[in-house]
């Protein structure tokens, strides 16, 4: 049989346009594949095998009838399992979700359905995507394609691990501080969180609302790109969607990279000796991420030195504002009009108190406390209102850099994929783990993860690939910049073949 | 140092109505402390006389007419079938009031 499962999006629309393959067959193919590996990599909570084969059906009958046809019909696809699904279950990796069936469509859903993209199954994540490894999850953590004792990445690190090992040729994701360049950084793919308000959040499970940015992962830039266009555009369910028209991101692609600007962070290059808070980055790490730089130089790219000082600050402010707005939004489970009810509730307080007990899980309790603690009466002007200070001046500093460089670039994490088990012992994990991708989320601003290389863990056993595990280069754009990262992760991709490199499978 | 006690933590969590076990709090109490230090260093960072951010879009309240939409039985339904317990097309709650 053809081997379908690294093919990127473009390669199987000429497939399906050319009547080489079919839906139903694309499909079958890819939910064999999740029956055969999803066991051990536990990608995927549900698989929608009947919807997927009715979608892929009609998906085929459309493109049997001579109407247009969008690009993404008759492509599979997963979903990141915080993104409702009118009748299927959707549970954010949440006990206190678990028999929760959405009665609608997210608009991300919603948008897809329309273009007749096909539903694979709904991925694993941190639970309420509080996490950066998936060990967060209710449902276990999901596996590293590249290496099955090693974490995914997180919170979106189902998605990753379901594309990163062929089970999908792409995955919807979410990110409010590094869920999906992170993940997809430390699996070898290509991920793109988007501006804030480019892409609706209506129907999307809230986790911090001011930073929750939905995204996609992919083979390659060029996929992101024609991805990011059939998800994003204002939507009046959602009044922070943005009110410009979508840019034609995939036909506007362009390699050319003479007279860009490439602004390189000297704060994202973290000498490993220092630590405040911080923890060093590996010197394969960083050596990858110059070299991808360099490449980017050789391409026409200019290179400009620049510095963000206040970078350091920013896992702080978010360790403040994400529980702040955690802690709101997750006022909503009360065991009364959805989710899991106690019981053993006596009266209307117990329903409340003990429903949250046995629903929520340890970061999730943690997260809401830690929440309530910096709003209250006391201690919300120490806090929280500082914290919302210090992201002006976040947002600040990147608007001046900006006016000097058109994007930035800098590592995704400052490691490759730690073992399976290290985030449990630690409640700073993840605020240290996102510490390069915090800022600009605080910021709103849109960036892409691509792959540049391998280097070898600093803890762990041997690694299956003799080269190590994937690392990942960022670049980062100016608000509404989405086209500028594009093009130079497409660059990149059109000069280099990491993109091109799979862990090896069954 | 920023620190926190168990008394708060309980506090705490009877505000977030949630029920913590024994070991819960001690454990909270030291997971919220590390946070707390952790944090700590923003107190170093001058921001006298800067706003306070609470959004990043620009953009001013969006308006929509202020009209029922339509619903259907169907639709209803399914958010009712969610309900741990419903009456009449209503959730049913304990009662709020003690008899």
């Amino acid at each position: 049989m053809t081997q379908y499962e690294f093919l990127e999006i473009s390669e199987l629309r000429k497939l399906l346009d050319e009547k080489k393959v079919t839906s139903i067959e694309l499909t079958r193919y890819f939910l064999e594949r999740i029956k055969r590996l999803n066991p051990e990599l536990n990608a995927y909570l549900t698989i929608t095998e009947e919807v997927a084969m009715a979608q892929a059906k009609e998906a085929d009958e459309l493109m049997a009838s001579g109407a247009p046809v969008p690009p993404l019909c008759g492509i599979p696809y997963a979903a990141k399992d915080l993104f409702c699904t009118q009748g299927i279950r959707t549970t954010a990796s949440s006990l206190i979700l678990d028999q929760f069936l959405p009665p609608h469509d997210a608009t991300v859903i919603a948008k897809l359905k329309a273009q007749k993209a096909v539903l694979l199954g709904k991925t694993n994540l941190d639970e309420f995507a509080h996490g950066s490894s998936t060990e967060t999850s209710a449902y276990g953590p999901s596996k590293n394609a590249w290496d099955a004792s090693r974490i995914p990445g997180g919170s979106s690190g189902g998605s990753s691990s379901a594309v990163a090992a062929g089970m999908a040729p792409w995955a919807l994701a979410t990110e409010t501080g590094g869920s999906i360049r992170q993940p997809a950084s430390l699996t070898g793919l290509s991920g793109w969180k988007p501006t804030y308000g480019g892409v609706s959040r209506y129907g999307v499970i809230s986790m911090a609302s001011s930073l929750d940015s939905m995204g996609t992962m992919a083979h390659s830039v060029a996929d992101l790109a024609l991805t990011a266009e059939a998800i994003s555009g204002q939507d009046k369910n959602d009044s922070t969607t943005g009110r410009n028209p979508v840019p034609q991101y995939f036909k506007n692609l362009n390699a050319d990279l003479h007279g860009v600007k490439v602004g390189v962070p000297t704060e994202y290059f973290i000498d490993p000796s220092t630590s405040s808070g911080q923890v060093g980055m590996d010197e394969d790490v960083r050596a990858r991420v110059i070299d991808g730089i360099k490449e980017l130089e050789k391409l026409g790219a200019e290179i400009v030195p620049v510095s963000l000082p206040n970078t350091k600050y920013g896992s702080l402010v978010y360790a403040i504002i994400c529980p702040s707005e955690v802690s709101s939004n997750l006022a909503r489970y009360d065991g009364i009009r959805f989710g899991h009810v106690s019981k053993e509730a006596g009266d209307l307080l117990e329903v409340y108190t003990k429903s949250r007990a046995e629903g929520f899980g340890v970061e999730a309790k943690r997260r809401i406390l830690t929440g309530t603690y910096v709003l209250s009466a006391g201690y919300y002007d120490a806090y929280y209102k500082k914290a919302q200070r210090v992201r002006g001046l976040i947002i600040n500093e990147f608007a001046e850099v900006f006016k000097k460089v058109d994007v930035l670039a800098c590592p995704t994490v400052p490691n490759v994929a730690l073992t399976i088990g290290q985030a449990k012992s630690n409640p700073l994990f993840g605020y240290i783990a996102d510490q390069l991708n915090i800022p600009s989320s605080l910021a709103g601003l849109p960036a892409v993860s691509i792959p540049c290389g391998f280097a070898k863990p600093k803890e762990g056993a041997e690694t299956p690939n003799p080269e190590g595990m994937p690392v990942g280069m960022q670049i980062i754009g100016p608000q509404w910049g989405d086209q500028k990262v594009f093009n130079v992760g497409y660059a990149y991709q059109q000069a280099t073949t990491w993109h091109k490199q799979h862990p090896k499978l069954g | 140092m920023a620190s926190i006690d168990e008394n708060e933590v309980k506090h705490l969590a009877e505000l977030a109505r949630i029920k913590l076990t024994d070991e819960e709090v001690p454990q909270l109490q030291r997971d919220l402390s590390k946070i707390l230090d952790y944090v700590d260093a923003l107190k170093q960072v001058n921001t006298d006389g800067l706003p306070e951010i609470a959004q990043v879009t620009g953009l001013k309240n969006g308006i929509r007419a202020d009209e029922p939409m339509p619903a259907s039985m169907e639709e209803r339904d399914a958010i009712l079938r969610n309900a741990p317990a419903t009456e009449g097309g209503y959730f049913k709650v304990k009662e709020v009031f003690k008899s």
